[in-house]
């Protein structure tokens, strides 16, 4: 006999069924990914994910959770998956799992698993890698352009990187990175060799990353008011500071396509568990976040501050949330 | 209040599959008259009505079998005629399981009415109309079931809303009572608005009974003072505050009542019995049930009250062992037993279907996904009353997040990806609450009588001291003086008697 209880009726959705959907949001820039670097993206997410759901079933075991429920919720899949497109592909393996540990280990199971860890475990971990390993996570894979050929090259699936090979050869700075170092050197911005006219190949990622995101809006997965004001707030910050002077900061559109600003506001700072839950939070949240990396992309001493500010700011949620509780219907 | 056009979007809601149209195919049936009523004694909310009969009595049809007593309470007649067989507790259908008293009619098959004639509510005094209206049995039909004559007493009302949303999936009890008793319904609203003396009504109706609207707009073309305002269909729309609020742009919270604002809100049901009442002095005797869900032939029934819901779940085709959710979907509860009979409360009985059995019940954390605060139609957090509600923070769940404003209308449980019963979470910590309220009153009653004990022992001590004192300021010196003589030779006499006595 089946125990009901009111309501009776309940919507066909479940966890899996968001986090399923992030990840349909995440695959066409996948896809762009591939094109442009070849199937190595897909080897670090195949070895990736596999570790990191072995780490959240041996979490689950340890903590006396049933394992199949919580697999399938697949919050450990996008935790991981996310982290790893966060890295650049090229990492060494053995680096990437250090930062899959510190996700689903650290930063989720260790402050009570899903629903209860204050911080974003993609972030936790990115954070982890950058911080301890700062040369293997600022250099990033150089594209020869979009090549059907990637996509029929299944050696790569499995090469796993070794830093040291054709290193100078195929790897770069990121664009942002390469600000930082001219900032530092007193060298004029604009000498640097940025073309708006054609979008790099991880503009056009970025791009990607934003029409995945506008998919998640649609399909109601997420909301508006976060990635709408981090986008609003990165640009309006770094517009105050490009029209102070044009020659030391970059333009509003270079911080909105570079760097992980599309990345961030669809699929990172969405995470609900650790984003307030009230709307004017999820705006104040946001906003706090772009002014935040603004400030660490321009005075700070890494290159991208996304994941610190996610982290920051994760710190602040109760706060946030207790100071934008809405009224209740009838006390207006 | 000004009365527009307009209306008034509530916030969030959701959009279930309505179901509807199974039970709307055939017109209203009526069973034979069973061998057996069983009529509970009370049906409404508030004090238990005296029984005025007893075993071996005959009773006719519309004849009063209890009595109220108290303000809250309401009279229950007997459905047909026949001879009292049985006063004793059986099987009711609530969600306790619980039996509870029950008058047991035999029927004679004659169906023969009490002496009755027609009621003139404007020829009657306040008072009177009052006392003849609490012996109606009239109660609110859409499942609350309070006594109607309370809300019907009322003075300063401006406005009367009629609740015809009917917005829980697959009930069409209303729908199809608009449609077949539209003359009843509409004689029911003008009485009404006559008893209140008010001079306009809006008749409140989902968009989902296009049929029921037309007959409406048609009986009502001629009409000035009762309007019709055609809402979405979002659920929970006929939850009364929401109405309001989509009839009039009021919005009212948990701590004011409708009747603040001179707004009074009768579901179409009431209203039919109450036309009837006055119209053909007939007491609440019958209701119509929608018998619905996994039922080869759902319909809608008008019963006599004491039916046995067997009886309507064979003609409907269904099994007696099927399990059985009486009212809506989203609101109603599982009957515990099945072998109870139709109540005024009963506007639905709804066979479980494969949909509500395939319910996933494997509860997972919740993920604040907020998803339950956008469906909120009290517009709380529900998330942070799960949240203090399983860690039983009672104080901050009344002060902070108004638990006693949620109307557990299931919305969020709808939505919850996690699969949590959030309303039994709510349920729980508001009794919890008033179990904390109750005994802390009594403990306050027990503390003030222990103090006040003290506070008595004290100052009758003082006033015994008091006492003395002023005695003994009373008496002089040499009075006294005169005392302790008295005594010694009291004392001397007595040894003398003493020694005496030796001798």
């Amino acid at each position: 006999m089946a125990i009901i209880d009111s309501p009776a009726i309940k919507e066909r959705s479940t966890v899996s069924m968001l986090m399923f959907t992030v990840i349909l949001g995440l695959l066409p820039a996948l896809f762009l990914q591939i094109g442009f670097f070849g199937y190595q993206i897909l080897g670090n997410l195949f070895i990736g994910i596999g570790f990191a759901l072995l780490m959240e079933a041996i979490c689950l075991k340890l903590r006396n959770y049933p394992i199949r429920p919580f697999i399938l919720d697949g919050s450990a899949f996008v935790a991981a998956w996310l982290l790893i497109i966060s890295v650049p592909a090229n990492i060494p393996i053995w680096t990437l799992l250090i930062g899959i540990f510190f996700s689903i280990v650290v930063a989720k199971h260790a402050y009570g698993g899903i629903g209860s860890n204050p911080f974003n475990p993609a972030m936790i971990g990115y954070a982890v890698l950058l911080i301890s390993f700062p040369k293997i996570m600022t250099n990033w894979p150089i594209s020869d352009g979009f090549e059907i050929r990637n996509f029929i090259q299944f050696s790569q699936f499995f090469s796993i990187s070794n830093i040291n090979e054709t290193y100078d050869a195929i790897v770069s700075a990121t664009p942002l990175d390469q600000i930082k170092t001219s900032l530092f050197l007193g060298k004029e911005v604009n000498v640097l060799p940025i073309s708006f006219s054609i979008l790099s190949p991880y503009q056009m990622i970025a791009m990607f990353y934003f029409i995945g995101g506008l998919f998640l809006v649609y399909k109601k997965v997420i909301t508006w008011h976060l990635p709408l004001s981090l986008i609003l707030s990165i640009y309006i910050f770094s517009g105050l500071l490009h029209l102070y002077d044009q020659n030391t900061y970059m333009s509003p559109l270079f911080h909105l396509l570079n760097g992980a600003t599309f990345l961030a506001a669809f699929f990172i700072i969405t995470d609900p568990v650790s984003s307030p839950t009230t709307l004017k939070g999820k705006i104040i949240f946001g906003i706090l976040i772009g002014l935040i990396t603004v400030i660490i992309r321009n005075y700070g001493g890494y290159p991208d501050g996304i994941a610190f500010a996610v982290i920051f700011m994760n710190i602040c949620v109760p706060l946030i949330e207790k100071f934008t509780q809405p009224k209740v219907f009838g006390y207006e | 209040m000004e009365l527009t056009d307009k209306i008034f979007k509530f916030f969030g809601g959701i959009k279930p599959n309505g179901h509807k149209a199974i039970s709307t195919l055939n017109p209203i049936k009526r069973l034979p008259i069973p061998k057996k009523l069983i009529i509970p004694v009370r049906q409404h909310v508030g004090k238990v009505p005296n029984i005025k009969v007893s075993i071996g009595d005959k009773v006719l049809k519309g004849q009063v079998l209890a009595e109220p007593i108290a303000n809250i309470s309401a009279a229950t007649h007997s459905s047909s005629s026949g001879t009292v067989i049985a006063i004793e507790s059986n099987k009711i259908p609530h969600p306790s399981g619980l039996p509870d008293l029950c008058i047991t009619i035999e029927t004679d098959g004659k169906d023969e009415w009490i002496k009755r004639s027609k009621i003139d509510p404007s020829s009657l005094s306040t008072e009177t109309l009052y006392e003849t209206m609490k012996s109606s049995g009239i109660v609110g039909l859409g499942g609350a079931t309070f006594p109607t004559h309370i809300k019907l007493n009322s003075n300063n009302i401006k406005t009367l809303i009629v609740n015809a949303a009917e917005c829980e999936p697959y009930i069409t009890c209303d729908d199809m009572a608009m449609q077949e008793k539209t003359k009843e319904f509409i004689e029911g609203i003008q009485i009404t608005m006559g008893i209140l003396k008010i001079p306009h009504a809006i008749i409140g109706i989902e968009d989902n009974k296009p049929k029921a609207i037309e007959k409406l707009k048609s009986a009502l073309s001629q009409s000035k003072n009762i309007s019709i305002k055609v809402v979405p269909t979002v659920y929970p729309s006929g939850d009364e505050k929401r109405l309001i609020y989509l009839m009039l742009g009021l919005k009212i919270s948990k701590e004011k009542r409708p009747v603040d604002f001179g707004i009074q809100v009768f579901n179409v049901a009431t209203l039919i019995s109450i036309g009837r009442f006055f119209y053909h002095s007939e007491p609440v005797i019958s209701r119509i049930v929608t018998v619905t869900g996994a039922l080869k032939r759902p319909n809608n029934y008008e019963v006599l009250l004491g039916t046995p819901i067997q009886e309507l779940i064979k003609d409907a085709g269904g099994k007696s062992d099927q399990e059985i959710i009486m009212g809506g979907p989203m609101m109603g509860f599982k009957l515990p037993h099945t072998e109870v009979s139709v109540t005024k409360a009963m506007n639905c009985l709804l066979a479980i279907t494969d949909e509500m059995k395939a319910k996933d019940t494997f509860e997972m954390p919740c993920i604040r996904c907020t998803k339950c605060v956008e469906v909120c139609p009290a517009q709380l957090q529900p998330q942070e009353l799960y949240w203090h509600a399983k860690s039983k923070q009672f104080e901050k769940l009344t002060e902070d997040y108004k638990l006693f404003d949620c109307i557990e209308c299931g919305c969020c449980s709808y939505v919850c990806p996690s699969n949590i019963p959030l309303v039994q979470y709510y349920r729980f910590a508001k009794s919890e609450i008033r179990d904390q309220l109750k005994s802390s009153e009594v403990a306050d009653i027990a503390r003030e009588r222990n103090e006040f004990r003290l506070y008595r022992l004290e100052r009758e001590k003082k006033e015994r001291a008091e006492r003395n004192a002023q005695r003994r300021a009373q008496t002089s010196d040499s009075d006294k003086k005169k005392l302790i003589e008295e005594k010694k030779a009291a004392i001397a006499e007595a040894m003398k008697r003493i020694e005496e006595k030796e001798k």
